[in-house]
């Protein structure tokens, strides 16, 4: 048991570590940094911001995570993310009880996610090309659903889906906690996780060792378009109004990021669902910290981009090897291969 | 024997090995000026090592390279050419989007004040393709040219830059019968002004057609050099693909399988693939596949298998009709198949021996019900010790096996599903003695146990050893089966030899 706990931590320390830096840095900036204070049985604090402003990210990397092992990528959560709070700002405002809106929206999430699934599993149509599809036309199909304005709403229902909060954390928050302690579980309880990583590595051996790859793709697509209408509905509630031009603007490269910060390879196979997480609050430590340091805006994207290309160097196998090499005694002199010839 | 100084290139006792694997054992080769010598052997054989050592691409462990008498070490392929060998693969490897004059004088363009001089290169381009009779718009794109023109510029491009030693691999597998003898006039235009020629291809009628010597390597083991008029085809194949016909009058089977029978395919075939077959497999039987590359032997397991979709034909097993379209369909019936290629078909790399070998079982279980941990590692452990897989764990990531293991590992995985017919593609391909014995080993006590296999192998006596019946492959047809007493390597020689011999008059 000891063991599968100290795997399971060597596999997310590098993004511990990285995290741990960064908020380190930040608090000595500024001292207040760390402070969490109760109001009204609610949490708050620089934090508790970050968990919550990084929930949209942190959604899109739980589904972008399972369809990066696959080998694949969805570059419409996005658009999707936009399509849904849409849909679910005009089903709201058009008079339909809070429980039809959530569930339509789902479905048309999860909708989304089927059209990219056929076209990258059946028609075998490249993950890229596929999903470009939906990324270029969801943003028209939001646009459409909300004729144009952006759609406000004062369903005090909706909006505490954004702005509420349960046992003293944002319901944001608690949002994704459930649903990313819900989506691990069920794929490392349940053989998906296995299936998942053999497919992304060999899809042929996979196929012919019995391994239903169609559905097995279409699922993960299913997931990712899932993950989008939540982060969606989230993001509407938020500013209780659907922005189809911006909302989820850019954020299915921050979903990239998260996963890749998170250690997963874009290649394809072993992923990690909790890392990719961690990934995403970086990434919304990152932004919430340049953000405090009162940086001229123009340079917030720049300085994220390099401590970015520091977490990956760092998780580079070439610098791991380069590093070891360095840290090893000089006094060892081991001969190379060619002068062992 | 030749003296040393009729020859262009000799390679020595060349060694080469790869993890798990001797791809060249102590090969010696010899090169003369003006021959043109094929080289040959099944796939796996050590013909592309042998060539990637002799350019460079690979560093070899042994042996040493003489070009024109002087020991020479080409540390790469640029090195190669500049030393006077120059190689052409099956897949040019020009750059289509270039005209043809810059394909050839790429990175040695003509210059004047320091600009390239695209007069000048397209003028040069011209008389040098002139000498192969041909009259091409150079400016254009190579794109805009057939393969087998694109090949003669690559010829061209190789000699002009080398022209001591021209390796031809496989250039007319893509080319029609009139582009061919367009290519073999020029081959021995060049062989006229004393080039030495490697040729390596798998047509045998172009082999006769165009070689002096050849040279068979089989299992990366020199089988020997021959004189092209001295050796007929029949002997040509008995070295390509089993030992010496005397020594192989092995003990014919006299028992023949007596299981009932339980599959029959009638009629069975996909366009393209293969042609319909029938064919009868008892319980506890092997059916051995035997046939030269392209015969259709692995286009056989896959239709058998479901990984392409029979579309005619019908498949019954105990005398029911059964539908075996994907290999979903095939793993329900109990089937199993081991690719013939390993690394894109067979292992997943990346995953752990243990994950490996339990994938097909838990993907027939279906995710939902997963094989616990401890289950996972009961099967791996038992298999790895059953199957004698060496592994320094079970977790360890399968592609760091050697292939003999990894295709242990494979078998396990089928195993582990507890299969009644079991397909094997090449299973003892580029694997080691040792490991090779034990499949051998495994397939009879499988075969015991009264499973139906379907093996395919190029190894003639390995076939005989272990098939109760053989079917021999030409052409992607079934053209001949032999039973019983008739399984000796001379006899499956003889009727893949036949075959041949039918189609070359």
């Amino acid at each position: 048991m000891t063991s599968t706990v100290r795997t399971y931590l060597g596999r997310l320390l590098p993004q511990l570590i990285a995290l741990a830096i960064i908020i380190t840095a930040i608090s000595i900036i500024f001292p207040g940094f760390l402070n969490l204070q109760i109001q009204n049985g609610r949490l708050y604090g620089s934090l508790i911001d970050i968990l919550n402003r990084g929930a949209p990210v942190v959604l899109l990397a739980i589904g972008m995570t399972v369809v990066i092992a696959t080998k694949g990528i969805d570059l419409s959560v996005g658009a999707v993310m936009a399509i849904c709070g849409a849909v679910s700002a005009s089903l709201i405002t058009s008079g339909h009880s809070l429980v039809e809106t959530l569930l339509v929206t789902l479905a048309v999430g999860i909708l989304c996610g089927v059209w990219n699934g056929i076209l990258v599993a059946v028609l075998d149509i490249q993950p890229i090309i596929a999903t470009l599809v939906l990324m270029v036309a969801g943003r028209g199909i939001a646009q459409l659903i909300t004729e144009g304005a952006i759609l406000t709403f004062i369903d005090p229902g909706l909006i505490f889906i954004g702005s509420g909060s349960f046992l003293g954390l944002p319901m944001p928050v608690v949002i994704w906690l459930i649903f990313g302690i819900l989506v691990a579980l069920v794929v490392r309880q349940t053989a998906l996780g296995m299936l998942v990583e053999a497919v992304g590595v060999n899809r042929e051996a996979s196929t012919l060792s019995g391994v239903f790859t169609p559905v097995l793709l279409i699922a993960a697509y299913v997931l990712s378009g899932l993950c989008a209408a939540i982060a969606g509905i989230i993001a509407a509630a938020d500013i209780k109004g659907a922005d189809a031009n911006n909302a989820g603007l850019w954020l299915e490269l921050d979903a990239i990021l998260a996963v890749v910060v998170g250690g997963t390879s874009l290649l394809g196979g072993r992923f990690s669902i909790a890392a990719s997480v961690l990934g995403a609050v970086i990434i919304q430590a990152i932004n919430t910290g340049i953000l405090l340091s009162g940086f001229p805006p123009e340079f917030n994207l720049i300085i994220k981009a390099a401590i970015i290309v520091f977490i990956l160097v760092l998780q580079s196998p070439r610098f791991r090897t380069a590093f070891t090499y360095v840290s090893m005694p000089r006094a060892a002199g081991k001969p190379t291969e060619r002068e062992a010839k | 024997m030749q003296t040393n100084s009729d020859n262009i290139l000799s390679a020595v006792r060349i060694e080469k090995g790869f993890p798990g694997t001797k791809a060249l054992d102590k090969v010696d080769f010899h090169l003369r000026r003006g021959e043109v010598h094929a080289l040959l052997g099944e796939n796996g054989a050590g013909k592309s090592t042998l060539i990637k050592c002799l350019t460079g691409a690979y560093r070899r462990d042994g042996g040493s390279i003489l070009l024109d008498g002087a020991e020479v070490d080409p540390r790469d392929t640029f090195d190669a050419q500049r030393l006077g060998i120059g190689t052409v693969y099956q897949e040019v490897n020009l750059l289509p989007n270039l005209t043809v004059a810059e394909n050839l004088f790429l990175g040695r363009q003509p210059r004047r004040f320091g600009m390239v001089d695209t007069r000048t290169m397209n003028r040069k381009a011209r008389e040098l393709l002139a000498e192969y009779e041909l009259d091409l718009d150079v400016t254009r794109d190579l794109a805009s040219y057939s393969v087998a023109i694109q090949q003669v510029v690559a010829i061209a491009r190789a000699v002009d830059l080398s022209g001591k030693v021209l390796i031809l691999d496989e250039p007319t597998a893509s080319l029609d019968a009139h582009e061919v003898a367009m290519l073999f006039r020029i081959v021995r235009r060049l062989k006229a002004r004393g080039l030495g020629i490697i040729f390596i291809t798998h047509f045998l009628e172009q082999v006769y057609e165009i070689s002096d010597r050849i040279t068979v390597l089989r299992n990366g083991q020199l089988v020997g050099t021959r004189e092209t008029s001295d050796l007929n085809r029949r002997d040509l194949i008995a070295m390509m693909i089993g030992r010496e016909l005397a020594a192989e009058i092995h003990s014919a089977r006299t028992e023949t399988a007596e299981g009932r029978m339980r599959y029959r395919f009638r009629n069975y075939g996909r366009r393209g693939r293969i042609n319909p077959f029938d064919l009868d497999v008892r319980a506890g039987e092997v059916v051995g596949i035997a046939g030269l590359l392209g015969s259709g032997r692995t286009e056989t397991a896959e239709v058998l298998f479901g990984a392409h979709r029979a579309d005619s034909g019908s498949a019954e097993i105990d005398g029911q009709t059964v539908d075996l379209s994907s290999p979903r369909a095939a793993i329900r019936h109990k089937f199993g198949f081991c690719p013939e290629d390993r690394k894109t078909a067979g292992i997943v790399g990346d995953l752990s021996v243990r994950e490996n070998i339990v994938l097909a079982l838990q993907a027939r279980r279906g995710w939902t019900r997963p094989l616990s941990r401890a289950e996972q590692n009961r099967l791996a452990d038992q298999y790895i010790r059953a199957l004698d897989i060496r592994t320094a764990d079970r977790e360890k990531p399968i592609k760091l096996l050697s292939g003999g293991n990894q295709q242990k590992a494979i078998l396990a995985r089928w195993l582990a599903t507890e299969p009644e017919f079991l397909i094997l593609d090449e299973p003892t391909r580029g694997i080691d003695v040792g490991a090779h014995a034990e499949i051998v080993r495994l397939i009879e006590s499988l075969r015991e146990k009264g499973l139906s296999l379907i093996v395919i192998s190029s190894e003639i006596e390995e076939l005989v050893a272990y098939s109760s019946r053989v079917v021999v492959l030409r052409d992607r047809s079934h053209v001949a089966e032999l039973g019983g007493d008739r399984i000796t390597a001379h006899q499956i020689v003889e009727a893949i030899a036949a075959a041949n011999e039918r189609e070359a008059s």
